[in-house]
């Protein structure tokens, strides 16, 4: 039973204090999204009528798509569309070589790491600098970001410290945390002003009008975005809404869900180009078209990134996102690399103890518990079912079918004779390792029952 | 009012009492209780580690069994809720209309819902922590779900607060999974162990001796942290609180 999430997670578990500072810290924002949750009455129903809209929208996908794309381009935004990662690769670097440009300022963008766009650009001889301050962190340390929305998370602000010594320049031994974002704001300035593109994901693409919404708390797409004469953004093609209204609905709920604030410092609506700038748009497929016509599973494209159930899910505040194998953790991320590709990443599947935490922070509904369920489901037919997993069930299935079999099996010492000897000793040893073993009472209810002694006995 | 006893395999084998008790309790409310000789399992182990198909047969035996009945009740709020959600789509895909689903209850579900009963002969002059096992909480709905904003309500704590003499509490991080999860214990026994010893220092910052649930696989997992650790707190099923004295 060893998949590579169990084998991460007993490594990130090896540093006790650390990853209980890591349970904690997730923790924290779980509780701060609590607190602001509670003070919205309709709370519920907002969540419900996310889920309606996305329900709705995904229905009609290629009409509400068609609708953004032509509202766009009247605006005067130009419109790429790109089938792959590739595609949506080669896009990008086709426009930043029209226009010579030799640095990229980004704002975060979960689609981007999607693409691997970062190493496709700087081996094409970009200059690609993150202007996420979390993002620029794990840039400069060459690491991918472990969550979403917070993407180093992982790391104390002492490791960002020492980053920032070798790296900016700053004093020895100073981790103030308003020292440290200062020293960033400063670096990231320079890069601000010398950039000959600015880069943008999108949060929402609204139909009837053609606009771009970018959610961020530092500024930074804003910034990016409006010193260069020439933008680029880039969104999935779930990312479209029906409408203003829809948004408000949306708006209500991510930065609730994701960080606790009642809204992100600023919500940025891109609707057409200054006169003489260039805004470009790369719609992109990349498998999810796919998904759309799969019934067990097309709700996690109503996902809008808040990344609440990672924040909830009590394996992953105890593993952190590098223990898994997709580059999106957590209950969404076993379900969206699932979607990409069983073969690579089933492992993830084993990160989860069906508490459906998640089901009921998300703000949009997804059944994830239940897909986990089902991906489990269906990993036999799909030929990556875990062997010993599969015998083992197979065992206690032949047990519990007949009840003479279990009856006799849970006399003490008897499990040996009907389950084989090498699952007991795994599962147990796996059991033992941290916890006892419980025993077998004298007698079950079964035999108690038989005897008489429950029925004729009232004071037992 | 005919109630079918539910006693799924592992409460059978190792918690007994905990049948006894569940028994005891029906019954001494002037209910009709039968137990269905040679019960096993619902089925949920295996599927929950990905094997419905080594579950549908035990699925299909527990339907015939305790179709008869009008009501099936057991003391276990996973394997309740496990039925109630999975059984009929399990058994649809063998032609089989399930038939207990919409008639199978969680003990404190039937006391609280069904029965609604409002005083007890039960004393216990302990303090006891309340362990919101996460079937009961989003399976089952025993009580509000943490997550959600809705008005607070817990059918465990108005049942507990008909025992006389008990003192209730309830842990930090109120509806944290306490990792058993089936085969997830063994699997992820890391992570599994570590959210067990979690709840368990959650559970005795309150204060309490006792931990309680309508679940004994949650409590089996934290024992098992207990008695490793020696700790001081025991575990004890709702169920047992409810029927002390009798």
């Amino acid at each position: 039973m060893n998949a590579k999430h169990t084998k991460a997670a007993e490594r990130f578990l090896e540093n006790k204090d650390h990853a209980a500072w890591h349970n904690q810290t997730l923790w924290f924002v779980r509780e701060k999204r609590d607190k602001v949750v509670k003070n919205v009455d309709e709370w519920e129903e907002l969540r419900e009528l996310a889920n309606q809209i996305k329900a709705h929208t995904i229905s009609d996908l290629a009409k509400y798509l068609e609708e953004f794309a032509d509202n766009a381009k009247k605006n005067g935004i130009i419109v790429h569309w790109a089938k792959d990662a590739q595609e949506h690769n080669e896009i990008i670097l086709g426009i930043l070589q029209k226009h010579k440009a030799k640095k990229l300022a980004k704002s975060k963008s979960m689609l981007t790491e999607e693409c691997h766009l970062n190493p496709f650009l700087i081996k094409n001889g970009i200059d690609v600098i993150e202007t996420d301050l979390g993002e620029r962190i794990l840039q400069l340390m060459d690491q991918p970001p472990s969550h979403i929305v917070m993407p180093a998370i992982h790391l104390k602000r002492q490791e960002v410290g020492v980053l920032f010594e070798e790296k900016l320049g700053t004093e020895t031994g100073n981790s103030d945390p308003t020292y440290l974002t200062r020293a960033a704001r400063a670096h990231l300035r320079n890069e601000f002003l010398s950039a000959d593109v600015g880069m943008t994901g999108v949060n929402f693409a609204v139909a009837s009008t053609g606009d771009i919404v970018v959610c961020t708390n530092e500024g930074n797409a804003d910034m990016g975005t409006s010193l260069p004469k020439v933008q680029i953004s880039t969104m999935g093609i779930e990312k479209v809404i029906p409408d203003h209204e829809s948004l408000a609905v949306f708006l209500r709920l991510l930065a609730r869900s994701a960080t606790g604030q009642p809204i992100t410092s600023y919500v940025s609506h891109f609707r057409k180009p200054a006169p003489g700038n260039e805004i470009n748009l790369v719609i992109v497929d990349n498998g999810r078209s796919d998904i759309v016509g799969n019934k067990s599973h097309v709700k996690t494209l109503y996902c809008i990134r808040c990344a609440a159930c990672m924040n909830t899910c009590p394996v992953y505040r105890r593993t952190g996102g590098y223990s898994y194998e997709y580059f999106i953790p957590g209950p969404i991320g076993i379900n969206l690399g699932m979607l990409k590709s069983p073969k690579k990443y089933h492992g993830d599947l084993a990160a989860c103890s069906l508490c459906m935490s998640c089901n009921n922070v998300c703000p949009v509904k997804i059944d994830l518990g239940q897909q986990i369920y089902r991906w489990r489901q269906e990993l036999d037919g799909l030929g990556l079912a875990n062997a010993s997993k599969e015998k083992l069930s197979a065992a206690l299935n032949a047990v519990f079918v007949r009840p003479s079999l279990f009856y006799n099996a849970i006399k003490v010492g008897k499990m040996l004779k009907y389950i084989p000897r090498p699952f007991i000793y795994n599962g147990l040893n796996d059991w033992g390792k941290g916890r006892e073993i419980p025993t077998f009472a004298k007698e079950s209810f079964n035999t108690l029952w038989k005897k008489g002694e429950i029925k004729k006995n009232k004071k037992l | 009012m005919k109630i079918g006893l539910f006693i799924p395999c592992y409460v059978n084998a190792i918690y007994p009492q905990v049948g006894v008790s569940t028994y005891k309790l029906l019954e001494s409310l002037g209910l009709d209780v039968d137990y269905p000789l040679d019960q096993t399992c619902c089925g949920q182990p295996m599927a929950n580690a990905g094997f419905e198909s080594k579950a549908d047969k035990l699925a299909e035996s527990f339907d015939n069994m305790f179709a008869p009945y009008d009501y099936v009740v057991g003391p276990s709020a996973s394997c309740v809720g496990f039925i109630k959600d999975n059984h009929p789509s399990i058994l649809a895909k063998k032609g089989h209309q399930c038939q207990t689903s919409d008639k199978i209850y969680d003990i404190c579900e039937f006391l609280h819902d069904i029965i609604k009963i409002d005083s007890l002969k039960s004393e216990f002059k302990h303090k006891v922590s309340i362990h919101n096992s996460c079937h009961g909480v989003r399976e089952l709905k025993l009580s509000a779900a943490s997550e959600l904003n809705i008005p607070y309500y817990s059918k465990i704590l108005n049942l507990l607060k008909l025992v006389e003499g008990i003192e209730i509490f309830q842990p930090q991080k109120i509806d944290e999974c306490c990792g058993f999860g089936g085969m997830f214990a063994m699997e992820e026994q890391a992570v599994s162990t570590s959210m067990g010893e979690d709840k368990v220092k959650n559970h005795m910052a309150t204060g309490a001796n006792y931990i309680t649930a309508p679940d004994s696989s949650c409590l089996m997992h934290m024992q098992g942290v207990i008695d490793r650790q020696k700790l001081p707190i025991q575990t004890i099923h709702v169920i047992e609180i409810l029927s002390a004295g009798l």
